[in-house]
């Protein structure tokens, strides 16, 4: 308990998937304009993280990595399988909430297709596969992932909200002045690094 | 042989995919700790681009409309797979450095991007061309940042002393987040130079990057450009804050269905 525990704080805060690993930049940039949209984006992205973490979780320990089939060999197979699983796995959520959760369908749909894309995805499944988390422990650090990146997308979002009317230099209007916000957070967290 | 060049100089500089394009973020800010790095990144990225562009245009015929992202990904993937082995066989210095980011060329919108936009349309011969002009303008932009950020966060380039012994480095250029600072800097330079080339009435090449939301993306295929319909959600929002959310949503699912019902038809 206490190890999967010490698994969720470090991946949540001390490597933050955003500020200190850049995955999943895109989204960080493109949907933070208001907090609304960048809550939606993070809660789409934190329940597709945890579904994949355990299906790529699931395919690894019972096809690519089984001893059984093929004695373990196929594991050079793992970007291939995760990234076609993660594709088909986002279009079949989607689908499935459009049926039989409508509520929760209108508050993520939008997002659920950017997410193929999102590079936090695979990155989990594979940082699962190479550190040897097991079942759990891998759905705990997809989960804790995304809400490292939910946290730090609604920050920015919340941050952008405020400054979005200031008087910022011509020439680092927009993006850059993002990109500037975004180190400054980056240094914030290096305050969590004492916590492990 | 003179679209050949052309492909060149067209990676290189008119859509330089760091500099004007602002694609692959991702690898960008993560491995530009060093020159090394970002050009060992840049090269294998290169190789996947070519190999990829090639074989797509090739097989352009072959593949079937419908299903034609998860062809692309399976073949971009196959190829990730083979740079990621040899890199791990051949440089293994360099394949522990980059570690992670190495199977997430998969997911790097410019080679994606570019198998949407150009090799599925043209033939081979021009298509490896785009590949390898547009990989080493990748690797040209990976690089120049990662000169940069190793000057000035450790006083070298190349791991060769440069600076002078009394320059104490700012080593924050080389954590996190001096690769933000740096990014910033660099598109605050390229928002100057448009702006300029802009006042003498000269044509102004469109940032493709995801900072500028969806419109003009490169991998729109891909995603749909659904991100333009959340853009729209966001002005939506902005103007009537006090709407509830479900009809802010309900708006852009809207939207985004009618965009699908169009392109279906």
């Amino acid at each position: 308990m206490q190890e999967l525990i010490l698994i969720a704080v470090g991946t949540a805060f001390v490597n933050n998937v955003v500020l200190s690993q850049f995955l999943g930049i895109c989204p960080f940039l493109g949907v933070s304009k208001n907090v609304k949209t960048a809550a939606g984006m993070g809660g789409a992205v934190v329940f597709v993280i945890t579904i994949a973490s355990f299906v790529t979780g699931l395919i690894y320990k019972f096809i690519l990595g089984n001893p059984a089939i093929m004695g373990g060999e196929l594991e050079y197979l793992n970007t291939i399988v995760f990234i076609l699983v993660i594709a088909a796995l986002v279009q079949f959520v989607e689908m499935f909430l459009k049926k039989s959760m409508p509520s929760l369908y209108n508050a993520l749909g939008v997002y659920l297709p950017l997410i193929t894309t999102n590079c936090a995805v695979l990155g989990v499944a594979l940082t699962n596969v190479e550190s040897g988390y097991g079942l759990l422990t891998g759905v705990v650090n997809g989960f804790a992932t995304a809400f490292g990146f939910l946290v730090s997308i609604v920050l920015m979002a919340g941050i952008r909200e405020k400054t979005e009317h200031n008087d910022v230099p011509e020439s680092f209007r927009g993006t850059p002045i993002v990109l500037v916000t975004a180190g400054l957070m980056a240094i914030a967290f290096f305050g969590f690094s004492g916590l492990i | 042989m003179n679209k050949c060049t052309e492909r060149i100089f067209n990676g290189l500089v008119r859509e330089n995919p760091t500099f004007v394009l602002m694609l692959g973020m991702c690898p960008t800010l993560a491995v530009t700790t060093s020159a090394t790095n970002g050009i060992g990144m840049g090269l294998s990225t290169t190789a996947v681009l070519i190999m990829s562009n090639m074989l797509i245009s090739i097989l352009r015929k072959m593949i079937p409309d419908s299903v034609r992202m998860p062809a692309f990904i399976v073949v971009v993937a196959s190829f990730v797979t083979i740079v990621d082995f040899l890199l791990e066989g051949f440089v293994p210095s360099l394949y522990s450095s980059l570690g992670l980011y190495i199977p997430l060329i998969v997911v790097n919108c410019i080679i994606l991007g570019r198998a949407e936009s150009y090799a599925s349309k043209n033939p081979v011969l021009p298509s490896i061309f785009d590949g390898v002009g547009m990989g080493l303008g990748f690797t040209v932009g990976l690089t120049c940042i990662g000169i940069v950020r190793e000057l000035i966060g450790a006083g070298q380039i190349f791991g060769r002393q440069v600076m002078p012994e009394s320059y104490e480095p700012f080593t924050i250029f080389i954590l996190a987040p001096g690769a933000f600072f740096v990014l910033a800097c660099l598109v605050a330079l390229q928002n100057k130079v448009k702006g300029s080339l802009a006042k003498k009435g000269k044509k102004v090449p469109k940032s493709a990057g995801c900072g500028d939301g969806c419109a003009s993306c490169a991998s729109r295929g891909i995603c749909g450009g659904h991100l333009s319909a959340s853009a729209e959600t966001d002005k939506t929002a902005s103007a009537e804050t006090d709407k509830p959310v479900s009809e802010e949503t309900d708006k852009a699912v809207s939207a985004v269905e009618d965009k699908k019902e169009q392109e279906g038809a």
